[in-house]
């Protein structure tokens, strides 16, 4: 039973560290409609920083100057590239961010090479006891910041100027332009704070019991796309629930990975994409995602 | 005796240019040592699976970030098929076409029901689920080394360095006989896709991908299409597996992983999204440059040798066609392919002056 806690509690943290980067892409999603698959590379671009920062000027200086670098290289795909991209589908812009995400993750991959940076995070491997329950502390830090940061920002979406301007986008972008939302601000603002959620994903992800930031954390980041449709691509609840549902999933199928021999070594890789698959499979639109009605 | 028109013109330039490059394709052999070969195989397989992801991301509007998965399908499934189940090698190859066919088949309830980008995220599943599969699955895939892939055999030739085979002075190795196997196969398949994009079928799909509503409308099955192409998409990976595995004479489980996948997407969209030459150019662009520049590498300056620090070939290779996406997406929309064809419409004008009038001063 401690162990199913224990396991449990890791996953509800893995799970809202997935969430953060599960609503970054929802939030492009919603104010642009674009498929980001930039997603990965930046979470990558402010784990780099943050560990290529810390020595220099300390851990949180660094956090912050990774969350400002990944804000940054978001803002500026969304404006050097996205913004000129005039296409007809909404798929081809899907595809520029492949390449970009291409263009990126090599160049960080290439930096990072075969080495594991650490963050230099201030709790490193201290563990907290509760009863029977053992709970490392980084995993108990990530999920009350990934928990206040959720909290912070769909308060934001709910009340302020910029979260009624990003609603009204997503509902109808023509009429909020004609309202006098400036689009270009309502997109350039979702990717940058796309970028700084997903850096702040990215040191929760990097540290204890993870060894620290190489090749393999883009591929980690990938179990955010499960989690954002899973929920489906164009609610925030979703994206939420389905952090939490890949990060428990993924977390008790590692933990029980003995007795669930038979699917195989390395099972919790897979599992958030088998999940994802057999909820669509039920539900075409995600958990909470809205049914497009085609009315002809 | 009429003077010929600038369509006939154009239409006799194409054919020309249709059979300048089978002769050329022809001869390679002949002239080429095997690092080419190798390198011109890998495109042509490239190519087949190329267009088949095509057919499907291109014409059809659906994104997938799949198509790794089933080429190690084809690959697999003919490896197993020939040396556990002993079939005869030219049937194994087209069982694990069918085989790939299939399990694009069973992808269908998704495939059909989710549409563009959405339809990219959940065929992710494929390249995660796949890799779990290949590295466990041992008995069938071998596991983390892989299996060894038997040579094709087809009336009696095999398509392997023995027995020796000399034709015309010149010695020919799996790699040549390989080279004219690729070249019927990748006719054929750009054969019918042209046949299917530029019928019935074509023009559906291509109204999926601009008005979903609209083809509903004027009674395209939606879903029935949009699995259908799946299917066929996910036959032509299958087919370009078979080919890679038997250049490769080995199939490892790393080959088959998303950055696979994700250069298939960067061949089509700098080739030219739906079209086949498109699929074809692009296949060429992306396969050949890693290799141009690893052989190039010394005389090349940033790019430095494997293993030495600085940037290597194969990643000075990722970031050009990297770029190279983008670039094509904001200042070139038709890619390579569309560039082309309005060159050609440029020339075709440029002709039809000449002969009317005297051209205009700006075009002298």
């Amino acid at each position: 039973m401690a162990v199913f806690l224990e396991l449990l509690v890791n996953g509800i943290s893995v799970g809202a560290v997935y969430a953060l980067i599960a609503l970054g892409f929802v939030v492009i999603f919603k104010a642009t409609e674009v498929v980001n698959f930039t997603h990965a590379s930046l979470l990558l671009a402010g784990g780099y920083a943050i560990a290529w920062l810390h020595p220099l000027i300390g851990f949180w200086a660094a956090v912050a100057a990774g969350i400002a670098a990944a804000a940054l290289v978001g803002a500026l795909v969304e404006f050097l590239i996205l913004r000129r991209a005039h296409v007809g589908s909404r798929g081809v812009l899907a595809i520029v961010t492949i390449g970009v995400d291409i263009l990126l993750t090599t160049e960080l991959t290439r930096r990072i090479g075969t080495e594991v940076l650490a963050l230099g995070d201030p709790w490193g491997d201290r563990v907290l006891r509760i009863g029977p329950v053992t709970v490392a502390e980084t995993r108990v830090v990530a999920l009350a910041v990934a928990a206040a940061l959720i909290v912070a920002f769909l308060l934001a979406f709910k009340f302020t100027g910029w979260g009624v301007a990003m609603r009204a986008t997503a509902e109808d972008a023509e009429t909020a332009a004609l309202m006098g939302v400036r689009l270009g601000r309502v997109s350039l603002s979702a990717w940058a704070v796309a970028g700084a959620l997903a850096a702040v994903a990215a040191m929760f992800l990097c540290v204890f019991p993870t060894p620290g930031l190489d090749r393999g954390t883009a591929a980690a980041a990938m179990k955010a796309f499960p989690a954002a449709i899973l929920g489906g691509l164009d609610s925030t609840t979703g994206a939420l629930a389905g952090g939490l549902i890949v990060g428990v999933t993924e977390t008790l199928m590692s933990g029980y990975q003995s007795e669930l021999a038979f699917l195989g070594r390395g099972i919790g890789d897979a599992a958030p994409f088998l999940v994802m698959i057999v909820i669509l499979l039920l539900r075409p639109s995600g958990l909470f995602g809205t049914k497009e009605p085609a009315r002809v | 005796m009429s003077e010929p028109t600038p369509t006939a013109v154009a239409r006799t330039l194409r054919a020309a240019l249709c059979v300048a490059v089978l002769a050329a394709a022809v001869a390679v052999p002949f002239y080429l040592e095997g690092f080419w070969l190798q390198a011109g195989l890998f495109a042509m397989s490239a190519a087949i699976g190329a267009i088949g992801i095509n057919l499907l991301t291109g014409a059809t509007g659906q994104l997938s970030l799949g198509h790794a998965f089933f080429l190690a399908v084809g690959a697999y499934s003919y490896v197993f098929l020939s040396s556990d189940l002993g079939l005869p090698t030219p049937l194994a190859a087209v069982a694990a076409v069918i085989v790939a066919g299939v399990s694009g088949g069973l992808f269908s309830p998704i495939a059909g029901r989710l549409k563009g980008a959405y339809l990219g995220i959940a065929t992710l599943a494929l390249i995660f689920v796949g890799q779990h599969i290949l590295f466990n699955a041992e008995p069938v895939t071998g596991g983390f080394n892989g299996r060894p892939v038997p040579p094709m055999e087809l009336f009696g030739l095999v398509f392997a360095d023995t027995p020796e085979l000399v034709v015309l002075n010149v010695p020919f190795g799996s790699l040549e006989r390989l080279w004219f196997l690729g070249i019927a196969l990748l006719a054929g398949a750009a054969a019918f896709a042209r046949g299917v994009l530029r019928g019935r079928p074509g023009l559906a799909m291509n109204t999926i991908r601009d008005h979903e509503i609209a083809a509903g409308v004027m009674g395209v099955p939606v879903a029935r299409y949009r699995a259908g192409v799946f299917v066929l998409s996910s036959m032509y990976g299958g087919l370009a597996g078979v080919l890679v595995a038997l250049v490769f004479q080995q199939v490892v489980p790393d080959y088959f992983g998303m950055l696979l996948s994700l250069d298939y997407l960067a061949m089509i969209t700098i080739g030219g999204l739906g079209s086949v030459a498109g699929a074809v150019v692009g296949a060429a662009f992306v396969s050949l440059l890693p290799q141009l520049l690893t052989r190039y590498s010394d005389a090349l300056p940033l790019v430095a040798e494997p293993g030495s620090g600085g940037v290597s070939p194969a990643e000075a290779a990722r970031i050009l066609y990297g770029a190279a996406v983008v670039a094509v997406v904001l200042f070139l929309p038709g890619g390579l392919a569309g560039l082309a064809m309005r060159l050609g419409r440029v020339r075709s004008k440029e002709l039809r002056w000449a002969k009317s009038a005297p051209a205009p001063a700006s075009r002298r």
